[in-house]
């Protein structure tokens, strides 16, 4: 059987994650085409409709200027779902270079990266992010336009801060695996230290964990930055932001800081028993 | 220990060194001039802000700069707020305190929930509380920090009307009744932070356990005929522990994180509510202070931890 389906069965086993799998990819295809089914305008402003609750013309309600909590939601979702994935797409590939860099060469240069990686799980996130956000927006939104400078300054900030474990993780396998006999064959050879390349496919069991959380981490993070106001504009309504939106009218309008918040959860949640499935699946030392 | 104390605390310093080097990079990446608005007036002669760009060094090379800064940091001397009008460190040592108490009640309540909670469940492995606990945790470290805040002012502040939902420093009671208001304020910004750190730490506390107490130590310690509870306490915690210290050092950037947000929420006049304040007012010596104090007290953290391990495990030498 090949690795592949055999994490695939050993997966199937943790029924929760499985379930979790269903709901996600349901909020994943709502997202990307609810927009089509439900075709109402995100900035179709309608006073005589301010903070409705849940109706048969609006299921999700409306805010506080009578727009559609549904289609805003929809919408929404596509960009924190992007902010996550593209995120996770970063701390990857910086984590596994820096990783199979520093496991690979000895002495000086795996000592700082180390200390680079201890320097950058010290690091205080939300500060520096909140920080380097407040320096950099201004300049990138006149570059490249205020929605795409704010996305790329998420992806790249919130990226940029979480590549520390996979950096940890495929060095470790590195070290572990240096000394192996299909490595010592390659070297035997005459593969050059970087075929030594040959051990990374041996840690993408845990790299493939460590991506499944850093998704649900970041989708977090641009939330909480956007719950703050200092991410997204109000144009464009991810799901922290519509949060930040309806937390001033919580007594009037329950429904329009719940709904957001529960999706949320609920992406967040699913992605980390996901994320669980997938460590007992690719957990060697687990009989399943 | 007290050499050991002091290895840490030497190793702890090129770290801040580190960090406060990249906040400053950042600050001198960024686009744009901190005196930017003084240079652009028309009213204010070229030849001045030459002068004044001078004064301040902004000229400088990089490591100069970065030399002066830190040298005026580390003297105390954090600069003006633009808007408050008084120094940095007052205005920091003012709010400090509030954050350190409502991080460290949260840190104790986590604490008084993961390790009973980890400790059973890992006594009892795959039982029905076991399982319970184990989804508890795994919703309680998925809530972001910001909707939790958020259900408990829908339900405690709105539906029910029993806590304030407004953190306020000038309470005019007196007597009991004001330490009475204080801990009814602090009810839910401690609540919503702790129940976040609680949910990992139950997790990590029931791993560790469940790594331990199969240990064939433990069985000896039982077959002496002690009590199962002197062997959780004695034998088991004290093991199963430090891992988690380990672990508990690495979340504190995150716990740190949540604390921003759940001050922002409750409005706690504390640190972190003066970061995104002084955001959203463009106050940028107020900014680099609060996320230079941020990293610093994570060194700290990381510094404690590495004590405590120190003397949970035997092990480490202090020689």
């Amino acid at each position: 059987m090949s690795p592949g389906r055999e994490a695939w069965r050993r997966f199937k086993r943790h029924r929760l994650a499985v379930i979790c799998t269903v709901i996600l990819a349901f909020i994943v295809l709502a997202v990307l085409l609810g927009p089509w089914l439900w075709r109402v305008p995100i900035s179709d402003i309608d006073f005589s409709a301010r903070m409705q609750p849940p109706s048969w013309a609006h299921p999700l309600g409306t805010d506080d200027l009578g727009q559609d909590l549904l289609a805003r939601m929809l919408y929404g979702g596509r960009i924190s779902l992007a902010v996550g994935l593209a995120a996770m797409l970063i701390a990857i590939s910086v984590g596994v270079v820096v990783g199979a860099v520093a496991g690979m060469s000895k002495g000086p240069v795996d000592v700082f990266l180390m200390w680079l990686t201890d320097l950058f799980l010290s690091l205080p996130q939300l500060p520096l992010l909140l920080l380097i956000f407040y320096l950099f927006n201004d300049s990138l939104k006149k570059w490249v336009g205020t929605e795409m400078g704010v996305f790329i300054l998420v992806v790249a900030v919130i990226g940029g801060l979480r590549w520390m474990p996979v950096a940890r993780l495929v060095r470790a396998q590195f070290l572990s695996l240096r000394e192996k006999e299909f490595v010592e064959a390659a070297r035997a050879l005459g593969a050059s230290q970087w075929r030594q390349v040959h051990i990374l496919p041996n840690a993408m069991g845990p790299v493939i964990v460590a991506a499944t959380i850093d998704v649900a981490a970041a989708i977090i993070a641009e939330s909480t930055l956007s719950f703050l106001g200092l991410g997204f504009p109000p144009d464009i309504p991810t799901w922290g932001r519509i949060l930040f939106d309806a937390k001033d009218h919580m007594d009037i309008a329950p429904h329009w800081a719940l709904f957001p918040g529960l999706l949320i959860f609920i992406t967040v949640l699913t992605i980390n028993y996901i994320g669980d499935g997938l460590r007992d699946a690719y957990d060697p030392r687990r009989v399943l | 220990m007290f050499s050991y104390i002091l290895r840490r605390i030497l190793i702890a310093v090129p770290s801040l060194l580190g960090i406060s080097f990249v906040l400053f990079s950042v600050l001198a990446l960024a686009p744009g001039d901190p005196f930017g608005e003084l240079v652009n007036n028309p009213n204010i002669p070229a030849e001045v802000a030459a002068a004044l760009r001078a004064k301040f060094g902004l000229d400088d090379p990089l490591m100069v700069r970065y030399w002066n800064w830190l040298s005026a940091m580390v003297q105390g001397d954090w600069g003006f707020s633009f808007i408050s009008r008084v120094d940095v460190e007052t205005l920091i040592m003012q709010r400090l305190p509030i954050t350190l108490l409502v991080i460290g009640s949260s840190q104790i309540l986590a604490l008084c929930i993961a390790i009973p909670v980890g400790v059973y469940a890992a006594s009892k492995p795959y039982s029905l509380f076991d399982q319970v606990a184990s989804t508890l945790a795994f919703i309680g470290f998925s809530l972001p920090t910001f909707f939790t805040g958020i259900l408990l002012i829908l339900f405690f502040s709105i539906q029910l009307d029993w806590l304030p939902f407004v953190y306020r420093a000038d309470i005019a009671e007196t007597g009991w009744r004001f330490y009475w208001e204080h801990l009814k304020q602090m009810i839910m910004p401690v609540t919503v932070l702790g129940l976040f750190q609680a949910g990992s730490w139950t997790r990590y506390v029931r791993s560790a356990v469940l790594d331990v107490i199969r240990l064939d130590y433990v069985t000896t310690a039982r077959s002496k005929g002690l009590s199962e509870k002197v062997v959780i306490t004695k034998h088991v915690l004290r093991n199963a522990l430090i891992p988690v210290v380990t672990l508990v050092a690495l979340q504190m950037p995150a716990i740190f994180g949540g604390a921003i947000v759940t001050e922002q929420i409750f409005r706690v006049p504390g640190i972190g509510s003066l970061i995104i304040s002084s955001m959203l007012a463009n106050d940028t010596p107020v900014i680099m202070a609060v996320t230079f104090v941020f990293s610093a007290l994570v060194i700290a953290c990381n510094l404690l931890a590495d004590i405590v391990y120190g003397w949970l495990d035997p092990r480490i030498s202090f020689a």
